[in-house]
């Protein structure tokens, strides 16, 4: 009634005009749903007054934040800024595409909450955990250390490596971390103890570039992880034996990126230009994606976030723990949450390069869906946004770039890094981008208004590692200067 | 000469002798008795030979052997290296850069006092008559009020000469100069970089505002191109160096960058 009442209001308004007053426009879902018959809409209707209708057309309980686009153009302010009138053909009906958004807010982190010296060497790596409780960091003291957020404060100090340790990993369900270094052995750790879990897992002759956990919906008990390593061998590991399942052995490089799909299939990224498909069952190689001209830097997958959050939602309901769930229900709930990201069990992935570009994958064509081109130099960092709508690249040529995620096209540029952009991470509720930089600075850029949210100074040397804790709550970055800063609101 | 390969023919056609493996595998057993006797038995020339042959594969075998044994011990585990670096940067050949620069306040303050911890702390002071040449003016030169500075200047780049009436100081055109050397002491690199003016001449304070530059004096450089960034991840481009030369004698400036 409300809305109706507001268009109402809105035609009487605009009627001295000269252009076409009202446009006949009919609401659909990204998908292709209609959310009802078409309707005669005024040429002034703003994006607010658009949700409105939205929510009222879909009979949404709680009012839930929508994009529109007409096109391939957003309607930021309203509909006639958007639209050129003058040459749309009034007789047609006009296709509105809503996008819902999430509906809880990430706020943009604005300052440092604590610095927290330990590290006697550089960070290279750090991550949170999927239930944003745990912080772990590697560095090039050979040692793995476990952050305690609550009161910012060390926790552990994990010493076994013998060399830099340059990957950190969580199991889904948290209850292991695993360590990758620069020697070639894994080590799993306890995050409770800050003790080590059995004996190390060693077998790569060179660096480990990566790891990947099993995904929880196919194994809740989190036995088997996958390694990539510079000495161009993926391997399968039984986490729980010490034991080595399987080596794929398939490139002719080093191994840069391993994922571990939720279909059951190992995607790996490697220098020799291609990416390969495995099956994590028998390791049998189901198809490889080539197209790059130079190294493979990294990969991502669509379902990156559901799978690393696995059974954790964002939005938590407060009366109801983790803890408490069942084993069974946890699982169930995590196919939920991949299923809903990826129904037909078709992931896609993007790759980024040496040679300047990206590439998107579908894992059922062995054609790419697009070429990614646009950046002026090396391509080191891919991710999908939470909500599988948006690509976020990160390169040496000083900026951040947006792509759509469904077809690969450009959407803008972040520009402000003086040095080259190392990593990224997205914020849970996809409206919000947070880059490391060898300039020694963050920056965090907004989704909506393609601009510079927020600069983070403070690091006094390049930052190599960031990571967004998957509840929104803060920001971690490490780096050369030894230190590692949290950020908050 | 056969004409054929009969031997093979036959082997072929009828087999080997029975025991043809077990007669191979006795003189092969009974061979190192049979070189042994050999080289006892043998005199002069045909054993220095012989012996010589036989020394030289004893080595190769020794040589073997060894090598064989060096891969059953595990070898030393490799020293922890400084300057850790994460894996995308691991295998492209980066040289470890220059630390980000001290901090602003530190680099402002030290401006105002004049003071740095320079390379050179103590210069010789040059004299005036060193430093300018009296130039003999007037239609009869009896007038000695000009100068003419006789080491290397830097002009700036909006400088007009007065008319020559008024101007005191004369600045040769060949001892200007607008680039110089400088080094960087972490990076062990030498860059070719423009002077952006004459921070302090530690002789007299003219000589700063006339930009002479002598051994030890602190000159501002852009060092835009070399890429170093602040805290605040702007880049820096001005920075200061001492000179480290005599100029004038060498034409050239070289200065170490002050870190």
């Amino acid at each position: 009634m409300l809305a109706k009442k507001q268009k109402m209001q809105m035609e009487t308004d605009s009627e001295p005009q000269a252009t076409p007053h009202t446009i006949q426009a009919r609401l659909i879902s990204d998908t292709g749903e209609e959310a009802g018959p078409p309707i005669d809409l005024p040429a002034g209707i703003t994006s607010q007054q658009l949700g409105l209708i939205c929510n009222a057309l879909l009979k949404n309980e709680e009012a839930t934040p929508y994009l529109f686009f007409v096109g391939e153009d957003e309607i930021k302010k309203s509909l006639e800024d958007t639209l050129d009138l003058a040459s749309v053909d009034t007789e047609n009906v006009i296709d509105i595409v809503y996008q819902p958004q999430a509906v809880f807010k990430v706020r943009p982190v604005t300052r440092c909450t604590s610095s927290m010296p330990g590290h006697a060497e550089a960070v290279v790596s750090l991550n949170f955990s999927p239930d944003g409780a745990h912080l772990a960091s590697g560095s090039g003291d050979t040692t793995v250390r476990l952050w305690d957020l609550t009161t910012e404060t060390p926790h552990f100090t994990c010493t076994g490596h013998k060399q830099w340790v340059l990957c950190v990993s969580w199991a889904p369900d948290g209850k292991r971390l695993a360590s990758g270094c620069k020697a070639g052995s894994i080590i799993i750790w306890d995050p409770e103890t800050g003790q080590q879990k059995g004996r190390p897992l060693s077998g790569h002759k060179k660096h480990i570039n990566c790891l990947a956990w099993e995904p929880y919906h196919r194994d809740p008990e989190c036995r088997k992880l996958a390694s990539a390593s510079g000495d161009g061998d993926c391997r399968i590991w039984d986490v729980k034996l010490g034991q080595c399942l399987m080596n794929i052995a398939g490139h002719t490089n080093a191994v840069t990126a391993v994922r571990w799909g939720g279909a059951g299939l190992i995607y790996t990224s490697s220098k020799d230009r291609t990416v390969k498909m495995w099956r994590s069952a028998d390791g049998i190689l189901c198809r490889t994606f080539s197209g790059h001209a130079h190294w493979v830097n990294n990969i991502a997958l669509s379902t990156d976030y559901v799978l690393r959050t696995g059974p954790f939602q964002p939005v938590k309901d407060r009366s109801k723990s983790h803890l408490s769930l069942s084993t069974e229900e946890l699982q169930e709930s995590a196919l939920k949450r991949y299923q809903a990201v990826c129904p037909d069990e078709v992931e896609s992935l993007v790759s980024c390069s040496d040679d300047n570009t990206l590439y998107l994958w579908r894992n059922n064509q062995n054609k790419c869906v697009e070429r990614m081109t646009g950046h002026q130099n090396v391509v080191n960092d891919v991710k999908y946004s939470p909500d599988v709508k948006l690509i976020a690249s990160a390169s040496f040529d000083k900026s951040v770039r947006l792509w759509r995620a469904h077809d690969g096209q450009f959407i803008a540029t972040f520009r402000g890094h003086v040095q080259a952009v190392y990593t990224l991470a997205w914020s849970a509720d996809s409206r919000l981008i947070v880059s490391g930089s060898k300039d020694s600075t963050l920056k965090v850029w907004s989704v909506q208004s393609k601009k510079l949210a927020q600069e983070l100074p403070g690091h006094a040397d390049e930052v190599f590692g960031v990571d967004w804790a998957p509840d929104g709550s803060r920001v971690a970055s490490g780096g050369k200067d030894k230190v590692i800063k949290l950020w908050a609101y | 000469m056969p004409q054929n390969e009969y031997m093979e023919r036959h082997r072929k056609l009828y087999g080997r002798r029975l025991d043809y493996e077990e007669r191979k595998r006795k003189k092969e057993a009974r061979l190192p008795k049979d070189r042994a006797r050999k080289a006892r038995k043998l005199r002069g020339i045909k054993a220095k030979l012989f012996n010589k042959e036989r020394r030289n594969e004893k080595i190769q075998i020794k040589k073997k052997i060894q090598a064989h044994e060096e891969k059953k011990v595990k070898k030393q585990e490799e020293k922890v290296e400084d300057g850790a670096l994460p894996h995308y940067l691991l295998d492209r050949g980066i040289q470890s850069s220059a630390k980000v620069l001290s901090n602003m306040i530190k680099q402002k303050r030290k401006e105002k006092a004049g003071k740095w911890d320079v390379p050179i702390p103590k210069v010789r002071a040059q004299s005036d008559a060193e430093v300018f040449k009296v130039l003999k003016t007037g239609k009869t030169k009896r007038k000695a009020w000009k100068r003419m500075v006789t080491k290397v200047t830097f002009v700036g780049e909006n400088f007009t000469r007065k008319p020559p009436k008024f101007e005191r100081f004369i600045r040769p055109m060949g001892l200007r100069m607008k680039k110089a050397h400088v080094t960087h002491p972490e990076l062990k690199a030498t860059f070719n970089l423009p002077i952006i003016g004459v921070k302090k001449n530690p002789s007299s304070p003219m000589f700063t505002s006339l930009g002479v530059i002598t051994k030890g004096t602190v000159i501002e450089v852009n060092i835009s191109e070399l890429g170093l960034v602040t805290q605040t991840g702007k880049v820096v481009w001005g920075k200061y160096a001492q000179v480290t030369n005599n100029p004038e004698n060498d034409g050239v400036i070289n200065a170490v960058l002050l870190v």
